[in-house]
């Protein structure tokens, strides 16, 4: 699938997940039955476009009830989306993904792909999980850690609120800033380092990336047709070698290595069945990216 | 190796499903809808 029809629908996706564009203009958030389910990606339910519930806010909201339940609902919504598309759900129907895609297309001087300690920086997300999103909020009553103090999708709701409503205004404090700083180095560093936040602190991607080697959709190896040339490694963004490790948990299944592998070794497949028929790129000197890792 | 894995993947959508459907009998649902129909004051950098 080429990038411009991957764009496509992450377009759809977004708008699909905030659809309620009347809650743009009058500051009113979206009531309706929609918000029963969780969407996919990361999308804040205070988001005044937002039509269904953010799954990390609904999960830290059942953990950090009053009365502890498993959450067998939310966390069964967020299996399913998992043992199905793994972190497909990242590469295609994620808002805030889109976002951080969008921005990377910025130009700018420098444009990393990795640097020391990116590798390190990786498990970060899976301490934001274990530790924000799951311990913290259920040792502390009604307390959603992750969404209080770090979730940028919602300190952008809380911005595009307030811009409808100026009575939030005057309520904002010492949180508001401190997680427009994060959205704001979230937002920088999107234009230098590709998917930043999904990279190394989003919880929902460090979930999702559990499924990636056991989801319905999956990516596979042509062993017979691959020859190592490492065109699919140097295209990734996420600095995943595809031949090598085809359903490695940093790989958001953008599809672009599928895309540029000359030999047509890489596909998509569900349950094990290649889907789509690729026809190899002719790749030109011209589109061969200079490494420009700083190590 | 790949049936194994497909299996896996079937068992952990079937148990998704039994997870759904649990929840949705103790009504963990409108837990959801309550707390998404309303601002979420911590969300957005109030509360």
């Amino acid at each position: 699938m080429d990038n411009k029809k991957r764009t496509l629908i992450q377009a759809a996706a977004a708008f699909l997940q905030n659809a309620h564009v009347t809650g743009f203009f009058t500051g009113k958030i979206y009531t309706g039955a929609g918000k029963n389910v969780c969407v996919p990606g990361l999308n804040c339910y205070s988001c005044p476009g937002a039509l269904g519930a953010c799954p990390v806010g609904s999960l830290q909201n059942a953990l950090s009830a009053w009365k502890f339940r498993f959450p067998y609902y939310v966390l069964g919504l967020m299996v399913f989306f998992g043992a199905v598309f793994g972190r497909l759900v990242c590469g295609f129907l994620c808002p805030f993904g889109f976002l951080q895609e969008l921005l990377f297309r910025i130009p700018s001087p420098r444009k990393l792909r990795t640097f020391r300690g990116d590798a390190s920086l990786r498990y970060v997300k899976y301490a934001v999980l274990i530790i924000m999103v799951i311990i913290l909020p259920m040792a502390h009553k009604f307390t959603p850690f992750y969404c209080k103090y770090l979730c940028p999708s919602g300190t952008l709701s809380g911005m595009l609120l307030s811009a409808a409503d100026s009575r939030l205004r005057g309520l904002f404090g010492w949180i508001f800033t401190w997680k427009a700083l994060v959205l704001t180095a979230v937002v920088l560093s999107s234009i230098v380092i590709f998917r930043p936040f999904c990279k190394y602190l989003c919880p929902l991607g460090a979930f999702y990336s559990l499924f990636n080697r056991a989801s319905a959709v999956r990516l596979a190896v042509d062993s017979g047709k691959c020859t190592g040339c490492g065109a699919c490694a140097r295209v990734c963004d996420m600095a995943v070698n595809p031949a090598a490790s085809p359903n490695h948990s940093e790989c958001i299944r953008c599809g672009k290595c599928v895309s540029r592998c000359p030999h047509g070794a890489l596909c998509f497949t569900v349950f094990s069945r290649p889907v789509g028929v690729r026809v190899p790129e002719v790749i030109s000197p011209l589109d061969e990216r200079p490494e420009r890792d700083n190590k | 190796m790949e049936r194994r894995r497909n299996i896996l993947t079937a068992a952990l959508m079937g148990a998704a499903v039994l997870l759904i459907a649990a929840g949705l009998v103790m009504g963990q649902n409108a837990q959801v809808l309550a707390k998404a129909t309303r601002i979420c004051l911590e969300c957005i950098g109030i509360g």
